[in-house]
């Protein structure tokens, strides 16, 4: 019998043999959790006021009125006192998982540790409770802190200019095509129409070209994961405003072609678009700059280690090439040589700034997201970045190379991956897919990889480990999915139930589209309203 | 480093493991002559935790900040009161470092979170639905305009003369590029709002008339009238809502009719962050729901027929229908909306009542004791937490002069505005819960002193 280093024997019986099911569905640790409309009141309050001023009449003091406007129903708010209010969120957050409690090896997301400096830095009131229209001279520090990142970004990319205000990635995406098509309309050349999108592409690229008015159009990949570079050269033209691709690309692979493929578009007078959300393969070793590109987003919440929150916040900058800074959004910031910062907003763009886009969002974009980034940066230097993206492609291939006699690996045999491993769903038994390798894994203990995309590969499985992994980490994963991958290929019926010990089983998504119920109703008033 | 658990020896045995001789083999279809071969100079070098904290506690030193001074600052974003709860529970790491909720089965703590939230969202809005967040309220707005186009199929957005500045200039921002035409205008210093105008403009071509509710003067005003136009014409009503705690003391746009209903919700759990992350709102009827952007929980059952929530309907977004999509948002306002809907919670109806008639009783005793001071006019006479004061001087300079006193007194116009000469004299305050009485005292004290 083994006992394992806790002391725990995990052969161990349960004495009296099967649990019979509780009362309450709860399961010991595991906690059902009412929603607040089934335990929270009108009546009931978590916060308590200085004082309690007289009930909103039409009339209100000193003359001032809310007219006819006071409020005169319900709003249908529950409320809950502060101890229930904490309990209901914590035992949620017990039904989420998070890299804080174990491996979360989600592909193309770079799901790192985040630091909780970080979070301590960003609380400080000095950035915290600052207004975004405040007088300049109050917050010199803010825009120091968008000047240092600014920097930061410009020289780990070897690029010209940044653009910090988008919100996200696709923003950022956004962001950088318009800045594009600013630049071709400036030129006279607003007719050129198409984007080029390798299939192998994140949704957000050709949705974000279609949102600015431009026509996509795919480049198909070669048998390697890469893009089609004959395709690519073939396809360009007058019509072509731009190449959006993505480098380390979605199969987590470099695009040895890069530079080449930069100056075939550059030759025919378009721009390159790079999706930088697989920078952290490359940071600190490479530079997108020498490589040709035009404007490259980069996620903070991937490479930076701002924290996903369970989608987003997000935060995605974009650094932009001599070509095209002239274009990009307002406000910026400006460094004086007497060391003030000054703000470039639509008043002060005038002379220095006059080809500018104009705005994208209110205010400057994801201040809290800067203050996490380059509390980050500055904790890893250059030299630390450096190691980043060595040990993010050392996890990746050491998972690529020890998985690869385990599950199909179609781009292994071209050489070593970068900051991802790909397999596919080739090999497992008839009627077992991706998913169910995945909700396998769950009963595991482990988040799931990436499932069924990139789109290039049958049932993609992109695992994406990141740097912050020990290699104790990896080895048990490693040793799961080959426990997993083995039942899928020898066709073990129980995984099509997976997960079994998770909070919920498989949940109906086609029932949830078909009759879609998106806010909570009194079921007594629905049912007095049939 | 201390974020890399990785030891050399660890490292050495894994590129045994792959069967390469060093790190620079795995890097070997970077073109050489892109490789850099060592850390990129002309930047510092990793650094201790004491260090860099020390760096940006310096940074943070250099700001006024809000709680220093008597502050009177709105336009978009309020400083409310967010209970420490709300803090604490936002940092528990299931919430602070999960994904995006593609396994529902161990994500639904985020799904069940953003159903309620899109519930709390959709009754304070007064719709029938409402989405699990957009990144702010500016981008909420500009969504909300396309949405318009594709369910009217028509391509000419009104946009109210008391909407936001920024909100417009994004919205002025993507119509070049989408062809969307915009009838805009600047507001003028008087009580009364553009509604008259907004109604005689609208034809068979407009999508949408865009309304700020209360306005970016603080006006607020009855919307039912601009809904029965914008829908004898059959187009939509958008109305933005910047200050969410105000629909807890006035009517909701949705009550009036509005077709779409969106708002920054930055007042309730957020706090100030100099501008973001922020949280969009969004919320729609139902019938347009297909059209809408961005992510949607919905509930459902498991496959032991207990209740689940998953996202849905997302053949409307971008990772399924690429270039079709109905926009190319991904990452929301996850974090922020569990700290919208926690305080929300926190509050319940009888908080956010309370909170909304402290916040109008206290702007309303700023109003009356700052219209005292010689020369000031009180110019919006319906408000809710904020309001505009025409000054009998230029207000960017006269704002300047407070905060050298350690005052931050509201925004000018002139700032939001530059170049309107008939907006130069006008300062909005807005006043809050935080805001105390000899706060505004001090405001009053040093403005008569600065235009005595």
């Amino acid at each position: 019998m083994s006992i394992n280093a806790s002391g725990w024997r995990p052969e161990a019986p349960v004495a009296g043999g099967k649990a019979s099911p509780t009362v309450t569905g709860n399961k010991g640790l595991m906690l059902e959790e009412a929603l607040i409309f089934e335990i929270g009141d009108s009546e009931t309050t978590g916060v308590d006021f200085a004082s309690s001023p007289s009930p909103l009449r039409g009339e209100g003091p000193s003359g001032t009125s809310l007219g006819s406007l006071a409020r005169t129903t319900p709003i249908g708010l529950p409320g809950l006192s502060e101890p229930e209010a904490v309990r209901h969120y914590t035992r949620l957050s017990r039904q989420n998982y998070g890299i804080d409690l174990g491996f979360f090896p989600l592909g193309s997301c770079t799901m790192k540790h985040n630091p909780r400096l970080n979070e301590k830095v960003a609380r400080l009131p000095g950035f915290a409770d600052i207004h975004p229209l405040q007088p300049v001279d109050t917050v010199q520090g803010a825009l120091g802190v968008i000047n240092e990142l600014a920097v930061w970004l410009i020289k780990l990319t070897g690029m010209y200019g940044v653009a910090m205000s988008p919100k996200a990635g696709a923003h950022g995406e956004l962001c950088g095509i318009l800045c594009i098509k600013a630049a071709l309309e400036a030129r006279g050349e607003g007719h050129r129409k198409v984007v080029l999108v390798p299939e192998s592409a994140h949704g957000t690229n050709p949705a974000t070209a279609a949102f600015a008015g431009f026509t996509v159009e795919d480049i198909p990949a070669t048998a390697e994961g890469r893009v089609d570079t004959a395709a690519l050269k073939a396809r360009l033209g007058p019509d072509v405003a731009a190449v959006m691709i993505t480098n380390p690309n979605t199969c987590g692979l470099f695009e040895r072609d890069m530079k080449a493929i930069s100056d075939a578009v550059h030759a025919v007078g378009a721009y390159v678009y790079c999706d930088g959300a697989n920078f952290n393969a490359i940071v600190g070793r490479v530079r997108p700059g020498d490589l040709g590109i035009d404007a490259m987003h980069i996620n903070l919440h991937k490479t930076f280690s701002t924290p996903h929150g369970g989608g987003g916040p997000g935060s995605g900058p974009v650094v932009l090439s001599e070509a095209l800074a002239p274009f990009g959004p307002l406000p910026f910031t400006a460094r004086y040589a007497d060391g003030h910062i000054a703000l470039i907003e639509e008043e002060t763009a005038g002379d220095e700034h006059p080809h500018t886009f104009g705005r994208m969002t209110a205010f400057h974009g994801q201040m809290g997201m800067f203050t996490r980034a380059l509390t980050y940066i500055l904790s890893h230097g250059a030299d630390g970045l450096r190691q980043v993206s060595e040990d993010a492609v050392l996890n990746a291939n050491y998972i690529l190379r020890s998985l690869e006699k385990t599950l199909d690996a179609p781009f292994a045999a071209s050489g070593p991956c970068m900051h991802e491993a790909l397999f596919s769903d080739n090999g497992l038994a008839d009627g077992f897919s991706t998913i169910d390798v995945a909700k396998g894994l769950i009963d595991e203990g482990f988040h799931p990889m990436t499932m069924y995309f990139p789109l290039v590969v049958h049932g993609a499985m992109l695992i994406e480990p990141t740097e912050t992994e020990s290699k104790a980490a990896l080895d048990q994963f490693i040793g799961a999915l080959r426990s997993v991958a083995e039942r899928a290929k020898a066709g073990d019926i129980s995984l099509k139930s997976a997960p079994h010990f998770a909070p919920r089983s498989r949940l109906d998504e086609t029932l949830a589209a078909r009759k879609p119920v998106l806010i909570w109703k009194d079921p007594g008033l629905a049912q007095a309203a049939e | 480093m201390r974020y890399l658990p990785l030891t050399q020896s660890d490292r050495e045995a894994m590129l045994g493991v792959i069967g390469a001789a060093s790190i620079d083999d795995l890097f070997v279809d970077v073109p050489e002559a892109a490789r850099l071969d060592g850390p990129i100079h002309d930047l510092p070098m990793h650094a201790s935790e004491m260090a860099v904290e020390r760096h940006m506690s310096a940074l943070a030193r250099k700001n006024l900040t809000a709680g220093e001074a008597p502050f009177f600052l709105g336009c978009g974003a309020y400083r409310h009161h967010v209970p420490a709860s709300v803090d604490h529970l936002i940092q528990r790491g299931e919430f602070l470092t999960a994904y995006t909720p593609y396994q529902p089965e161990i994500a639904q703590g985020t799904l069940q979170m953003l159903f309620e939230f899109q519930t709390q969202v959709a009754r304070l809005l007064g719709t029938d639905v409402a989405n699990a967040s957009m990144y702010d309220g500016s981008t909420a707005c500009w969504e909300a305009i396309g949405m318009a186009r594709r369910i009217t199929k028509r391509g000419k957005a009104i946009l109210s003369s008391g909407l936001h500045p920024h909100y417009v200039s994004v919205a002025k921002t993507m119509a070049k590029f989408t062809g969307d035409v915009l009838e805009t205008a600047t507001p003028t210093l008087s009580a009364d709002t553009d509604l008259e105008t907004l109604i005689a403009a609208i034809d068979k071509d407009t999508s949408c008339v865009v309304v700020q509710y209360p306005d970016i003067l603080g006006r607020i005003a009855d919307l039912t009238p601009l809904a029965d136009a914008c829908h004898a014409n059959k187009a939509l009503l958008i109305a933005v809502v910047t200050e969410p705690v105000a629909l807890g003391a006035i009517k909701s746009p949705g009550e009036m009719d509005a077709d779409i209903v969106v708002g920054e919700g930055q007042s309730l759990g957020v706090g100030l962050q100099f501008g973001g992350p922020y949280v969009g709102l969004f919320g729609c009827k139902e019938k347009y729901v297909r059209q809408m952007p961005g992510r949607l929980c919905g509930e459902t059952l498991d496959a032991d027929g207990r209740r689940g929530f998953v996202l849905t309907l997302s053949t409307r977004e971008q990772h399924i229908r690429r270039e079709k999509a109905t926009s190319n948002i991904c990452t929301n306002s996850g974090l922020c909306a569990l700290a919208f809907s926690i305080h929300m919670t926190l509050l319940g109806e009888k908080g956010l009542r309370t909170l909304a008639q402290i916040n109008h009783h206290g702007a309303a005793s700023a109003a009356a004791r700052l219209a005292q001071v010689p020369g000031v006019e009180l110019v919006t006479t319906t408000f809710f937490n904020e309001f505009t004061l025409k000054l009998p001087q230029e207000a960017r300079p006269v704002v300047r002069a407070l905060a050298e006193r350690g005052i931050l007194a509201g925004v000018s116009l002139g700032r939001l505005y530059p170049g309107e000469a008939s907006l130069a004299n006008g300062l909005v305050v807005a006043v809050t819960e935080t805001t105390s009485a000899e706060d505004v005292e001090t405001l009053a004290a040093a403005l008569e002193e600065i235009l005595a």
